[in-house]
């Protein structure tokens, strides 16, 4: 009885042992050697590939972000500002783009809220850019799965030109000539979908006079 | 380029790569597991971790080296997210609680990597990669380790010997997993995937908000995560977040990398037994399981089929990602259900009936196509067992499978190995319907409320870890119930399946005669996909009657 028991131990010491080695070099050499090469190599990449504003830090452009007005009182969100570019809906806590929360709605495809949402989003997006409401694509009244997407599809940033052109006092062909030139192609030209960078052309929203 | 074209370059190009690295992948991994050499680094593994690398093992002996391994995984995990908070770079993180720590290590060790947490608000820097993503590499390895003593009882006559488990596990980790997640994690960050330590960075937006960004060393874990087969993600979000998965072609990468591996083993089995035939017929089986699986998740998305939301939207884009899309979304959702890996690109809880219907439907196929790594081979290898079984019986001869008689012992254990796992899933969504506290952790009512808790339970038995996220699954309840499906859904098959590899190895050969089913035509292919198809639709149809079938014909 006592030997069974002391080799029991013996085989659990083992094994524990044979997880620390594992640990060591899987759990702490290799991804310190990674973290050292992608910091010396890919340095932008590895810290989140973040966009500036004098040299602090205003985006990531991977990552999503409101383009609201302040909230009125007591609102926890503010409506969407029509100076900027919007982006798509976000379930990423109860602001939207929180990433700290991300996640997608987890709606089902026939959920009668999610059916109503879907509608109540196409009328407010068809009435705030000033198009029919049958023109507003999917992407624009769905939300994404990280609830932190940067991207919309580039039909729902063409709808969206004259809006933020009126709101800024811009000729809307050069707001129309930027975004063109943030439509993002297929990668190799045949994986994923076109997109335009909602943060990134924001960002060149804002240098342009 | 229009979408439909694209999005079929997308699929053949993962196929033409995972054939590309059939033939060097399976046999580099023949090689590993054969090879009578030593690196001198594994010896000095063998040394410090205090084990013998000289002597093949029992099965019972390789059983219990799987046993008290994962054993102290998880009880390492555990003590390791209690006590998170008093070690290096917690980056500010609580304690974890203990149904929760219990539900992940289980998890983890398990290759399921179900999470029942938020990564980016529960654990800290050191937790993800020394605990967490450790788990990645050494579960897939015992995935690995097991199949290879499976096919060592094919190969080998009159022994008692199945091979040494610490031999298998270094060897697979140091050989296959470290060096292929060592260079993918490095082509992750040059796509975009962060890897850094900066915790939580707050930065005051565009438009002038506030946001607070979670870094972190997030490709090491991820290149391991789809590799091997495991499927945590270190965001809640998994790989549709950002920086996990900043662009098609990474994404496109990750689901290649999670398949690389399940689809490789064949040509593995192959060359180990000797007759590459009987590997080519695993892998077409395979192979048109996923090919089936692929054409119907994608048409169903692509069409909104019984969907009144994608309807509505001009579109299934709730859930999904703009730059991925339907297709490389779809692509995603059937690769990540048909191995172990679970993790995913787009939630599953919004996608069609059909679409959603056929991930869950991919998980009770027993995860066979291609599989998790390792547990795919052994998964479908069973199932071969019991076609040949079943072919034995229409002719009325002792089946035999590579040479070995299939003798009432071997067939229990089979049989044991599939109805394990049903077991589990049909009892335990029975329990939680029957539960009304279970009940109301359904987000969605109604018949895709009962999907999301049937393919909680499927995800954990069979070790997947993908979840119909609207679920509430972090209660004691289920954090303890589906720990347990876990532990069970994994360990009890390794033990019928390393049971049936020490009866194999007793054996002699037994002589091919023309009476002899072949099992490398395309007869056999058929015969095995058939067999597949009738036990798991027998199994589950009640089930999945209730859940997507009610709700796509509603």
């Amino acid at each position: 009885m006592a030997g069974s028991l002391t080799r029991l131990l013996r085989h659990h010491l083992a094994a524990l042992r044979m997880l620390l080695v594992f640990t060591v070099i899987t759990g702490i050499v290799y991804p310190l050697v990674v973290t050292g090469i992608a910091q010396a190599v890919f340095p932008h990449q590895a810290n989140g590939s973040l966009l500036k504003d004098g040299g602090r830090p205003v985006a990531s452009s991977l990552i999503g972000q409101n383009f609201n007005l302040p909230p009125s009182k007591g609102q926890t969100t503010g409506a969407p500002d029509s100076r900027w570019f919007q982006p798509r809906p976000s379930a990423a806590g109860p602001t939207g783009y929180d990433p700290t929360n991300s996640g997608a709605s987890n709606l089902g495809p026939n959920n009668a809220g999610l059916v109503k949402a879907v509608k109540d989003r196409r009328a407010a997006v068809a009435a705030f850019d000033g198009v029919p409401p049958s023109s507003v694509p999917a992407d624009a009244v769905t939300a994404s799965g990280s609830g932190l997407d940067p991207d919309i599809s580039p039909t729902y940033a063409y709808e969206q030109v004259n809006r933020v052109a009126k709101a800024r006092g811009l000729d809307p062909a050069a707001v129309r000539k930027l975004v063109a030139e943030h439509v993002q192609g297929r990668n190799l030209g045949f994986l994923g979908q076109e997109r335009v960078n909602v943060v990134v052309l924001n960002h060149d929203l804002a240098a342009l006079k | 380029m229009n979408e439909t074209l694209a999005g079929w370059l997308q699929i053949l190009a993962l196929v033409g790569a995972l054939a590309l690295s059939f033939r060097p992948l399976g046999d580099y991994m023949a090689h590993v597991l054969t090879s009578p050499r030593h690196w001198r680094v594994e010896q000095l593994v063998y040394r410090i971790g205090g084990v013998r690398g000289d002597a093949d093992q029992t099965w019972p002996a390789y059983l219990r080296s799987v046993l008290t391994f994962s054993a102290v995984s998880v009880l390492f995990l555990y003590a390791f997210q209690r006590l998170q908070n008093h070690l290096l770079l917690s980056v500010g993180m609580k304690p974890v609680a203990p149904s929760l720590a219990f539900n992940t290590a289980a998890s983890f060790v398990t290759n399921t990597n179900w999470q029942a947490y938020s990564g980016e608000s529960t654990m800290g820097h050191l937790v993800q990669m020394a605990g967490l993503a450790v788990q990645n590499f050494v579960s897939a390895a015992v995935g690995i380790a097991v199949v290879a003593a499976l096919i060592r009882g094919f190969t080998r006559k009159k022994t008692d010997r199945v091979g040494n488990f610490w031999v298998d596990v270094t060897r697979i980790v140091l050989r296959v997993l470290l060096p292929i997640a060592f260079v993918m994690a490095i082509v992750l960050v040059a796509g975009g995937v962060i890897e850094n330590f900066h915790g939580i960075q707050s930065i005051t937006t565009i438009a002038g908000d506030h946001q607070s960004i979670t870094g972190g060393p997030v490709a090491s874990q991820e290149a391991i995560k789809e590799l091997g087969t495991n499927g945590g993600g270190f965001y809640n979000a998994n790989s549709a977040h950002p920086f996990e998965n900043p662009n098609p072609f990474t994404n496109w990468l990750e689901i290649y990398l999670l398949l690389v591996i399940g689809f490789s083993m064949p040509r593995t089995f192959g060359t180990m037994v000797g007759d590459r035939r009987q590997g080519y017929a695993i892998v077409a089986v395979m192979a048109l399981i996923w090919a089936a699986s692929v054409a119907i998740v994608t048409a169903n998305e692509l069409h909104s089929v019984s969907s009144s939301a994608g309807h509505a939207a001009g579109g299934m884009m709730e859930g999904k990602e703009q730059r991925f899309g339907i297709w490389a979304s779809a692509l995603f959702a059937v690769s990540t259900t048909l191995t172990s890996c679970g993790a995913v690109d787009s939630f599953h809880d919004s996608y069609t009936p059909g679409g959603g219907g056929m991930t869950i439907f991919n998980m009770m196929l027993g995860e066979i196509a291609p599989g998790g790594t390792g547990s795919g081979l052994y998964g479908i290898l069973i199932l071969a067992v019991v076609a040949v079984f079943v072919a034995g019986l229409m002719v009325g001869r002792t089946p035999e499978y590579l040479g070995k008689k299939l003798g009432a012992r071997e067939m229990k254990f089979a049989s044991l190995y599939i109805l394990t796992t049903p077991g589990i899933v049909l009892v335990g969504a029975g329990i939680a319907m029957a539960l009304p506290g279970e009940r109301a952790a359904m987000l969605n009512a109604g018949p895709h409320g009962f999907s999301e808790v049937l393919y909680a339970f499927t995800s954990a038995a069979n070790n997947n870890g993908s979840a119909f996220a609207g679920l509430s699954a972090n209660t004691v309840w289920y954090d303890t119930a589906l720990g347990v499906a876990m532990l069970f859904g994994r360990f009890l098959p390794i033990v019928f399946v390393l049971a049936l590899a020490g009866s194999l190895a007793r054996q002699q050969a037994v002589p091919v005669t023309a009476g002899t089913l072949p099992t490398h035509r395309p007869q056999f292919v058929g015969l095995l996909a058939g067999v597949i198809l009738i036990v798991v639709g027998l199994t589950y149809f009640p089930a999945l009657a209730l859940g997507p079938l009610a709700e796509g014909l509603h």
